[in-house]
């Protein structure tokens, strides 16, 4: 199944040059929902798959981006690895390049990390049709600016991801899922004041009703903090860790529309009506509610953080939180200096870009 | 003035964008007129005697004076030297503590040097949210030492967090021993405030872990002083380590103990720290600071495992096993906090230890994947009798950090030119096993040339269209960190290193 079509794909970029032709990147769709509709020519990037590079003692990975996600994690799991950030699919086949594209982490993001924080390299195709190389296959790389880290979480606006090299971990030897009833405020404090410690935390939220703490490490070390944290033990932490990565809790089957509050974590709750579950240690606040978006982003920007409109509403508003006016006016400016034409991904993160 | 002609490169389809010369408008005099309104006058120098101490940064074989030293102590005073600079085409160079490597901070002669010295103050410490803001000249380890008291610490550690500032920390992403488990400054900051050339104050990232649209965030950490100044920083602070504890191991061949890195990390372990050093080194550092390392070991390692008390009891065992296993001659593990910290000092000290071997040293940096550690220090051993030229070497082994330290006499005709020519081989090296010319202490004007052999013709184009989207005019950092596209080519053509590169930027003093 591994194929390199990049020349392919370059040729498609140059001939949309031609036409003067707008596209959209198109991985397995699986994360179709975030953002705005973009009505363009598709480019198909899943065909371009396949693992580059890895040698596990490196801790590195190269592999293209039409590469499903699950492939990678199975190749790394048979050697003992993670990708520590936890990606979430949102959906059977996603890929890495959508993955690194949406920029989006799963639980463990506070304690080990977000997508950008593990990607070394990027092999993209800026939007003058040219195929860029940037950042390596090595820990420390500070030549030239870092524009491996600039393409996560730009929505393929800036360039069509064609490879990405990753930092790895081993996996921890052991985990545990510890469940608490206590209320949300009772939730913040323990789970910030956890934090704090010297302890193997790695995971933390809130349903409303009982936060979940997990941890990770090793056999030792994760039972004497089970000890000192204490609460009920659950039962398969894996596939609940696994259920709040994907979306598959209970919570999120709601037809209402979903908001993704990205706060400093300690933020008291909200004065917002609606459902929450709170993940990231408060960091990352997952709302249901038909409130309108002014409501929502001013309570999110008064607290100093975003709200996404993550799924569902109204998506011919803005979906991400426009920033203030002189950092949007930097995203203009970097847009044209990636893709002077504005081909690649139209409109797909803010109106305009 | 500002408009940038657009020029073809020699494969015909890209523009570049070629930093139009922008003519300066206003003459010294009128500059310090103008500056006098803005700051008081004990934070303006233009005479010679007191511009002299900011002639270059640690890359100090290259040295120039600027025309003007301005210090200003407000974030609203740094915003209207901006606009005045930007008005008349004066170019900045923004300056910390004057420890880079690579002469980053190196000046120019029609510019002005902006010191951030006194951004001295320590805003806020948050423990529940472990952060805390500082002011841009605030000294790396000094916001360790303001935490200390909540149990926390700023992990990343470069060799000089004495000295340096945390302003110059994000503009180089630098790192230090512990970068493979805690990352570098980009891990590690939270949110920036910069100015921008025109003078506007941009705030990039958030309190909280993310931001909406682009990572500008990222984009700033390792930009070299090229976007814009930083003016305020939010660190993410990390709880101190219930426990830490060091592994030394000794070795008769440098082989086993690269070797022995990678079956460290093979058995699951991440260390805080993994340093090796080889023989010269080793001798340098025991002469210098006796802390006991074995002196006719050909290599040490130094493995730092730190976490929970029985993570590491756990560890430590795995990790002398596996020095063992690996042909170690020796394996110690530190017996108190007292015997760790000689450990350390040692290693902490082999710089200067070495600086005693020889009149002047070189500091190289350059990145490589950890399995051809032995090829390379193959290949440099065979460079050292080639260009007669001693070299000891530092390795952050963990994550693949060569530091190459090359022994000379700058007093001796020739020597230097002799040293950076074997320093830019090893560079070659680091790239022809797929690594970086470097890992930590930037481009600078130090490494312009061996830019060509990392980026090609396009990245480099696309870097200056980067730089262009933050500073049109081409003011901030004149000349640092990318080379202009066009010397790609006359590189390309010459057999050694393109000296004229270096000599644009600053007066080589020998």
């Amino acid at each position: 199944m591994n194929r390199e079509i990049s020349k392919q794909l370059q040729q498609q970029v140059l001939a949309a040059i031609q036409r003067a032709q707008p596209l959209q990147i198109v991985g397995s769709g699986s994360k179709k929902f975030l953002g705005h509709l973009c009505d363009a020519t598709p480019l198909e990037v899943s065909g371009h798959r396949g693992i580059v590079s890895y040698d596990p003692v490196e801790l590195v990975v190269t592999a293209r981006a039409g590469t499903p996600l699950r492939e990678l994690e199975q190749t790394l799991a048979d050697a003992g690895q993670i990708l520590p950030f936890e990606p979430p699919c949102f959906g059977p086949d996603a890929t890495l390049g959508g993955t690194i594209a949406c920029g989006l982490s799963g639980p463990g993001r506070p304690f080990a990390g977000s997508a950008r924080d593990y990607v070394l390299g990027v092999k993209v195709i800026n939007g003058r049709g040219e195929i860029l190389n940037f950042g390596g296959q090595v820990m420390k790389n500070v030549a030239g600016y870092d524009c491996s880290r600039l393409m996560v979480g730009a929505m393929g606006t800036l360039g069509v991801i064609l490879e990405v090299s990753l930092k790895v971990l081993p996996k921890q030897a052991a985990e545990v899922t510890l469940i608490n009833k206590v209320s949300l405020p009772q939730a913040l404090k323990a789970m910030n004041h956890w934090s704090g410690q010297s302890l193997p935390l790695s995971a933390a939220c809130y349903d409303g009703e009982q936060s979940y703490l997990r941890l990770s490490g090793a056999k030792s070390a994760v039972e004497s903090a089970r000890q000192l944290i204490g609460g009920e033990q659950h039962g398969d932490s894996n596939a609940f860790w696994q259920a709040v990565k994907e979306h598959q809790q209970p919570f999120f089957q709601s037809s209402l529309p979903l908001w993704r509050l990205s706060l400093p974590a300690h933020t008291p709750a909200l004065n917002l009506p609606g459902a929450w579950f709170i993940d990231w240690c408060g960091a990352q606040r997952w709302l249901l509610t038909e409130c309108s978006a002014e409501t929502v982003r001013e309570q999110a920007l008064a607290a100093g953080g975003h709200a996404t409109l993550f799924r569902g509403g109204n998506r011919n508003i803005d979906t991400f939180q426009p920033p203030a006016a002189g950092v949007m006016q930097l995203h203009r400016h970097l847009k044209q200096a990636f893709d002077p034409d504005g081909l690649l991904n139209p409109e797909r993160l803010y109106p305009g870009l | 003035m500002g408009d940038e002609p657009l020029d073809k490169t020699d494969h015909g389809t890209t523009p570049i964008r070629e930093p139009a010369v922008a003519k300066v408008t206003i003459d010294k005099a009128a500059l310090l007129v103008r500056l006098r309104e803005i700051v008081t006058p004990d934070a303006l120098l233009f005479d010679e005697e007191a511009l002299r101490p900011y002639e270059c940064d640690a890359l100090s074989a290259y040295r120039r004076l600027p025309m003007i030293v301005v210090l200003p102590s407000t974030i609203e005073a740094v915003q209207a030297i901006m606009r005045l600079c930007y008005q008349h085409n004066v170019p900045v160079i923004a300056r910390g503590a004057g420890t880079g490597l690579s002469g980053g901070a190196t000046p120019v002669g029609n510019g002005v040097v902006l010191s951030l010295a006194r951004f001295m103050s320590i805003l806020n410490i948050d423990p529940e949210a472990r952060t805390a803001v500082v002011q841009p000249g605030v000294r790396n380890l000094a916001i360790s030492q303001a935490v200390a008291q909540h149990r926390l610490y700023y992990a990343p550690d470069p060799s000089s967090q004495i000295a340096c500032t945390i302003g110059g920390n994000v503009a180089e992403n630098s790192g230090g021993v512990h970068c493979l488990k805690y990352g570098l400054t980009v891990h590690n900051v939270r949110k920036v405030k910069i100015v921008t050339m025109d003078g506007e104050l941009i705030t990039l990232g958030s309190d909280a872990l993310d931001s909406s649209g682009y990572d500008l965030l990222a984009l700033i950490n390792g930009s070299e002083g090229m976007l814009g100044i930083v003016v305020e920083v939010t660190v993410k602070l990390t709880p101190i380590p219930e426990r830490a504890q060091v592994v030394l191991a000794a070795f008769d061949d440098v082989e086993k103990a690269g070797v022995a890195v990678g079956e460290v990390i093979a058995a699951g372990i991440i260390p805080g720290g993994l340093e090796m050093m080889d023989k010269l080194a080793i001798q340098a550092a025991e002469a210098f600071a006796q802390v006991g390392y074995p002196t006719d070991a050909e290599a040490i390692l130094l493995c730092e495992l730190d976490g929970t008390n029985e993570e590491v009891s756990e560890q430590i065992l795995i990790v002398r096993d596996t020095m063992q296993q690996c042909g170690a001659t020796e394996v110690r593990t530190a017996r108190d906090e007292a015997e760790r910290e000689a450990f350390w000092k040692g290693r902490k000290a082999a710089f200067p230890a070495v600086g005693r071997l020889a009149p002047d040293y070189y500091c190289m940096d350059g990145t490589i994947p950890r399995k051809h550690l032995p090829y390379i220090l193959r290949r440099m051993g065979e460079l050292s009798v080639e260009y007669d030229l001693r070299v000891a070497n530092v390795f952050h082994a963990g994550d693949g950090n060569l530091h190459p330290l090359i022994l000379y006499d700058a007093n001796v005709p020739g020597e230097l030119e002799r040293t950076e020519a074997f320093g830019g081989k090893i560079l070659e090296l680091c790239i022809e096993v797929g690594g970086s010319i470097t890992g930590e202490h930037g481009v600078g004007i130090e490494k312009l040339t061996q830019m060509h052999l990392q980026f090609g013709n396009e990245e480099l184009v696309q870097f200056h269209a980067v730089k262009h989207a933050f500073d049109p005019k081409a003011l901030l950092n004149p000349g640092k960190a990318v080379p202009t596209p066009k010397r790609c080519s006359e590189y390309r053509q010459l057999p050694t290193q393109d000296k004229e590169c270096l000599s644009d930027h600053g007066d080589k003093q020998a």
